[in-house]
């Protein structure tokens, strides 16, 4: 588990960027908090930097969006899903497990 | 519609067959490409490719499972040499002929050549040119500071070369990005020990090096030119396909001649031709539509979108900048390389440009056409 911020620092519409292994960005999608891989599956792009629209997130190099709870990009370019990580909240602090990285393809 | 020739194999190209699959067209489908290769992406080949970070096989625009389930007769290697709408044959260079009642014209562009130098636009010259840039070249002139001759500096640079980048007009970049970006982009090249010589032609490159219209001459032992591409519409020639600068289309990509529409570099989309990646595409789906709808049933009109990587900055750049009346920074400075900042017309946002600041740019695009200007929430 790594401790990412609390809640107070990522609040709805927001998005911080972890360096874990690799780097994950976590959102703050209207309340519900989600993990995903922050670079991009198709080119060096940082998705905490996108544009966040309900549960989808829009990489800022080429507009491919990825669903928050699957990983999974609506369409090209991105062919390929992000891995998704497991949010928790304790005591008002948020922690993604990255030990537990969800593949979905 | 029972066959349909896609010609050219590159982003549009390939897009275009996508599309028409995923519309539902079930005939035959064929698609020629003058080069060898199957489908890839060309923006890396002036940067991590020819950096040598990246191998030919990252490069591919799709993987051979997605390329065979389009059930298309690939013609790789083949040049079209000629259309003849009336019989609705396409000429190709292999001495076979093809006969398609749907035709999508996606030839790209050719680079304009200065003799004597190197040119960057295919996967053979980027080979050809990185073999040149590390065995043993010391000084390098790139002419023109255009995107391709900027990142083709940038990584020479990188490459441990001496290079100079020789641009005719008096500030880089600046038809495009206007004079005050275009100024911050000239900057780049000096703040990595790029040598940056405006305002001055080249007359020719020589044994010596490269001579300038003002009698200079740089020594090089390698020269490279970016100075632009044209439409590849040679081909086309005869064929009552209107054409000037680039085939002559609608909004939707739909030409002067039933089941002809042209997508990408080539095509010139309502006046105007977008040699960007992104709008190669997405006009493809939008031509496609149009082709099998036999009449224009969609147009395309999101803004241009561009972006480049030099020096370690990335540039992204959204909209147009003609008739812009100011520049306003909306978050970091240009002396910092990173910022974000919206190009206005009577204060409506026309335009979008950033370095290094992908957050704030996702946000600023999304203001285009807006007006008054509010503040992106930091």
């Amino acid at each position: 588990m790594i401790r990412v911020c609390t809640v107070i620092d990522l609040p709805p519409g927001e998005a911080v960027r972890i360096l874990a292994r690799v780097p994950i960005a976590v959102f703050n999608a209207d309340g519900e908090l989600y993990a995903i891989d922050d670079t991009c599956s198709h080119q060096d792009a940082s998705l905490a930097d996108g544009w966040l629209e309900g549960c989808w997130v829009e990489c800022p190099l080429h507009a491919s969006s990825f669903d928050l709870r699957t990983g999974l990009p609506n369409g090209l370019p991105a062919k390929r899903p992000v891995r998704t990580y497991p949010v928790v909240v304790v005591d008002d602090v948020v922690y993604v497990n990255t030990e537990a990285q969800q593949d979905v393809a | 519609m029972r066959t349909i020739a896609v010609i050219g194999a590159s982003l549009a190209g390939l897009r275009s067959a996508e599309a028409l699959r995923a519309q539902g067209f079930d005939g035959r489908l064929v698609v020629v490409g003058d080069e060898p290769h199957a489908p890839y992406d060309r923006p890396p080949l002036s940067k991590d490719f020819l950096l040598g970070t990246v191998d030919r096989e990252s490069l591919a625009l799709s993987d051979p499972d997605a390329l065979a389930a389009l059930d298309a007769d690939w013609r790789l290697g083949v040049r079209a040499d000629r259309l003849d709408t009336t019989t609705r044959e396409v000429h190709l260079s292999d001495g076979s002929t093809l006969t398609a009642d749907g035709v999508v014209i996606a030839t790209g562009g050719a680079p304009r050549t200065v003799p004597g130098a190197l040119a960057l636009r295919t996967l053979d010259d980027a080979v050809a040119l990185r073999a040149a840039l590390t065995g043993g070249t010391e000084r390098l002139v790139v002419i023109g500071a255009g995107f391709i001759g900027a990142e083709v500096a940038s990584t020479a640079r990188k490459l441990g070369l001496d290079v100079t980048v020789v641009e005719v007009l008096p500030i880089p970049l600046g038809r495009v990005l206007g004079p005050e970006i275009g100024a911050v982009c000239g900057e780049l090249h000096l703040d990595h020990g790029v040598a940056l010589r405006c305002g001055v032609g080249v007359n020719e490159v020589s044994a010596a090096g490269v001579v300038l219209t003002d009698g200079d001459v740089l020594p090089a032992d390698l020269v490279v030119a970016g100075v632009g591409a044209h439409p590849a519409t040679d081909w086309l020639a005869g064929s009552g396909v209107a054409v000037g600068n680039g085939v002559l289309c609608d909004q939707g990509g739909v030409t002067n001649v039933p089941g002809v529409v042209a997508v990408g570099d080539v095509a010139r989309w309502s006046g105007q031709r977008h040699e960007h990646w992104t709008s190669a595409a997405e006009q493809a789906s939008v031509a496609v539509r149009n082709l099998l709808a036999g009449t224009t049933a969609e147009v395309h009109d999101r803004p241009g979108y561009f972006w480049s990587d030099q020096y370690g900055v990335r540039i992204q750049f959204v909209g147009e900048t003609h008739l812009y009346d100011e520049v306003r920074y909306v978050d970091g400075t240009p002396e910092d390389r990173k910022f974000a900042a919206v190009y206005l017309r009577d204060d409506v946002v026309v335009g979008v440009v950033a370095m290094n600041n992908a957050r704030h740019f996702t946000r600023l695009r999304r203001q285009l056409g807006a007006a008054p200007l509010s503040t992106p929430a930091p």
